[in-house]
């Protein structure tokens, strides 16, 4: 035990909703090491450090930290044992200078002064005791993001911490940052900091990590010393494959194409990879990767919510560009938002006007100027019905709802009415196992009914097992497309969706179907 | 007109834009310590009726100044803190409560006159101490300077004394930099462990005492009685007054400077036979112009600071 520095054992942690996060989870760092925690999205990595860190408290198991059991209540007296945390979302005070943000909390100065030139010289000496280059006069908001977060570890350092928690640090770093940030934890370790390195991005965990625990639904699968395993078993770990959900399949009968994409930028950066694929009504185009490598920015631009600025997008052979949401929606759009409360649903609003408030501007819905409440009734009692929402009454506020059937309200809205093109967005994400697959099912018979259908999920389960086709992004762009989703390996997926493949230019152009007239 | 350039260039007049600047500068003052803590006062209207109100009570019933001044003080600071418990505690909207308490103080005044004195519209009958007025030795014989500096009431001098005063405490103190950092950013502030609360509390307590200030200026400075809503919306000017000094304490100066100078100009306007309605509007439209322009010009730099984002970011 005396080599461990922390250890976690048994962590069970589930939140008020049921959902449980953790289940019996162990993980233990030693001493003076750098330690990759790793896993999916949702595999339970962030509730562990929260754990850790005295942000939740775990309704089992123990923490040991130097030896000793302790039980951090909130992140105030875990700073205090000496844990410290640089979250993936800077805690900074843009307006104050560096020296400002490390010490503030911790002020030096007496009789209520605060003594900037202390502050300074102390910020200074931490700089300099780590090798960090920075300037403690500057002003944090005028940092780059890679400099920020030097000043969130100053911070923790400032407060001794002894271990390290990074949350997924090189997430919003440049290649040269993301080096420049290696040689800090190397120095770090030098002055014998202990470090958990959270991410997924396996080359990295290869090039600075000594161990590595890896995560999946919750549970541990378990722990390596890295030089020990390759890129490919890691993988495997992180990405393995769960029970599978059945879903009834008939073959995917493409017709003609509905969605047309060209060069559409995947991220803000003008030099930013771009994608071009078509989308077949009749066909499921799953779009697999690790969050945030432009999934967001394509739904958003297809949506509307993002003017097309750069490439072209056009559905039913209609260019999108300059359209208002209601205009595309009105050309065959329907959205399954990967943001339910936000633009999902109105949480206040009841199910009835839910259910209609994308269509109740037509001229159907009204009479002479007033809502005809009778068929707006019928047709709501029809939809909770055939969508099986689980409600009280039809005029119960959606927020009221479980997040499932809030979905099922909004997939009823959008599935409701012969959609051309349905764009799904993380469509089953947080909710339970009976609406995921009913969910599911849907898309399938609306594909199999001639609705072209794109599919985004970071639940690798879901692309393979409902998409016809697939295309695979990672942080240099699409990597891979694949005709045929069954043909697909999930080993191989996750190796495309980590980078540590790439298809060829042709390839990928296989997704572009140009309709030869 | 030479009538009112007559009248705006001279001695009187500077000598009453630094009068009248009084009552807005601590309230202004008061909004800024709210504001940089992250909390909105819109109270502070109210605040300065109350303590106008019982400064003059304190002082008639006990014979002291300083005992009607600690009345006025504490009486701000009450209501201050009756606001903040409804806002950060209760978790109200601050922007009602504020409200809430200027409807209060509008009616519950008049209430309280009428109680004590019997009369409901001002204390006349009561016999309020006033702050003194000072001569301040050299400057006072200095032409000109002398006549404009010197000889203004204790609360004009102590009002351009808590300038200084909250500038030092906001810039160079420990809590003045919590407040700034818990205005700007409270989950940064509470990540290292400052209670964000505590500090809004604080805010707010020192945001009431300023404005009690300036409520008992009104009352036991300018004039000598309290009379029915005397405060006349100077609350509220207050309020633009520290939006246009864009948050620094000599900046909330400049800009209650400008407020007294346009109700001076609407004092010395009466006098040239203009009509008194038109010319009352004049520190109100001063106002609304005020804040048309900041926000302007705010649009502006933000705007050049979004472009200048975007450049950046397109860089990297």
């Amino acid at each position: 035990m005396e080599d461990y520095i922390l250890s976690m054992e048994h962590i069970t942690k589930v939140y008020p909703n049921g959902f449980v996060a953790n289940r019996d989870v162990s993980l233990s760092v030693r001493k003076g090491e750098v330690h990759a925690l790793s896993g999916e999205n949702g595999a339970g990595k962030s509730t562990l450090m929260k754990v850790l860190f005295g942000e939740e408290q775990p309704e089992e198991g123990k923490i040991f930290f130097e030896g000793k059991e302790i039980h951090p209540e909130d992140s105030i007296s875990a700073i205090k044992m000496g844990i410290g945390m640089v979250h993936q979302h800077f805690m900074l005070v843009e307006s104050l200078t560096v020296a400002e943000n490390i010490v503030l909390g911790m002020e030096p100065g007496r009789f209520g002064c605060f003594n900037k030139r202390e502050a300074f010289r102390r910020a200074g000496e931490i700089i300099e005791k780590y090798k960090f280059t920075i300037d403690p006069r500057e002003r944090v908001g005028n940092l780059a993001v890679g400099d920020k977060q030097k000043v969130e570890i100053l911070k923790a350092l400032y407060r001794g911490a002894k271990l390290l928690i990074l949350d997924e640090p090189t997430a919003v770093l440049t290649p040269q940052e993301t080096e420049e940030l290696f040689v800090q934890i190397r120095r770090l370790q030098e002055q014998g900091h202990t470090l958990i390195f959270i991410s997924h991005k396996l080359r990295e965990i290869k090039q600075i990590c000594e161990h590595i625990t890896v995560l999946r639904g919750g549970r541990t699968v378990g722990e390596a010393k890295v030089s020990d395993v390759t890129e490919q078993e890691i993988s495997r770990m992180m990405v393995g494959r769960d029970v599978m959900l059945e879903i009834e399949k008939p073959p995917a009968k493409p017709a003609g194409t509905v969605l047309q994409v060209r060069s559409l930028p995947l991220s803000d950066r003008p030099d930013g990879p771009t994608a071009s694929f078509d989308i077949r009504a009749g066909e499921i185009l799953g779009v697999a990767g690790v969050e945030g490598n432009g999934q967001s920015e394509l739904a958003e631009s297809l949506a509307g919510l993002r003017p097309v600025e750069r490439g072209q997008v056009r559905i039913n052979g209609k260019d999108i560009k300059g359209l208002s949401v209601r205009k595309i929606r009105e050309l065959g759009l329907s959205h399954i938002s990967e943001d339910r409360m936000s633009y999902g649903c109105a949480a206040d609003a009841n199910i009835e006007e839910n259910l209609f408030s994308t269509t109740i501007y037509q001229k159907k819905y009204s009479h002479f100027g007033l809502l005809r409440k009778k068929l707006l009734d019928r047709r709501t009692d029809e939809l909770i019905k055939e969508y099986k929402i689980k409600c009280a009454e039809k005029k119960e506020p959606v927020r009221m709802l479980s997040g499932g059937n809030i979905q099922k309200v909004v997939v009823a809205r959008e599935f409701s009415g012969e959609p051309a093109l349905i764009l799904a967005n993380q469509p089953t994400r947080g909710i339970d196992v009976g609406a995921t697959e009913f969910i599911r099912k849907k898309l399938v018979d609306l594909r199999s009914n001639g609705a072209a259908v794109l599919l985004i999920s970071a639940d690798l389960n879901e692309v393979l097992e409902v998409s016809d086709s697939l295309l695979v992004l990672n942080s240099g762009g699409v990597s891979a497309y694949f005709p045929d989703a069954s043909a697909v390996s999930e080993d191989l997926l996750g190796e495309y969706m980590l980078g540590l493949r790439q298809m060829t230019a042709g390839e990928i152009g296989g997704a572009v179907h140009e309709t030869k007239a | 007109m030479p009538d009112i350039l007559r009248s705006i260039f001279s001695v009187d007049f500077v000598y009453s834009a630094l009068r009248l600047t009084t009552p807005v500068l601590f309230a202004a003052l008061g909004s800024l310590v709210a504001d940089r803590a992250g909390v909105i006062n819109i109270g502070l209207e109210g605040i300065m009726l109350f303590s106008a109100l019982t400064g003059v009570l304190g002082s008639a019933y006990s014979g002291s100044l300083l005992v009607g001044m600690l009345c006025g003080l504490v009486t701000g600071m009450f209501i201050a803190l009756i606001m903040a418990y409804f806002s950060l505690q209760m978790k109200a909207d601050i922007v009602l409560t504020g409200v809430a308490m200027n409807l209060v103080a509008t009616g519950g005044t008049v209430f309280i006159l009428y109680s004590i004195c019997g009369d409901k519209s001002v204390s006349t009958s009561l016999s309020s101490l006033v702050f003194p007025t000072l001569e301040i030795p050299i400057i006072k014989d200095i032409p000109v300077l002398g006549d404009i500096l010197s000889g203004h009431n204790l609360l004009t001098y102590l009002s351009l004394v808590a300038v200084v005063a909250v500038w030092f405490f906001l810039e160079k103190s420990k809590p003045g930099l919590r407040i700034r950092a818990v205005g700007e950013n409270d989950h940064a502030a509470g990540s290292v462990g400052i209670h964000v609360r505590r500090v809004r509390y604080g805010a707010l307590l020192l945001s009431g005492a300023l404005a009690s200030f300036g409520g008992m200026f009104l009352s036991m400075g300018m004039l000598t009685y309290f009379s029915k809503n005397m405060t006349a919306g100077r609350g509220y000017i207050a309020l633009a007054a520290q939006a246009l000094g864009n948050g620094s304490a000599v900046g909330t100066f400049f800009a209650s400077l400008v407020f007294g100078c346009a109700e001076a100009l609407s004092v010395s306007l009466q006098g040239v036979g203009l009509p008194p309605q038109f010319v009352q509007m004049v520190p109100y439209v001063a106002t609304v112009l005020g804040l048309v322009l900041y926000a302007a010009l705010r649009k502006r730099s933000k705007k050049t600071v979004r472009k200048h984002k975007r450049r950046k970011r397109g860089s990297q």
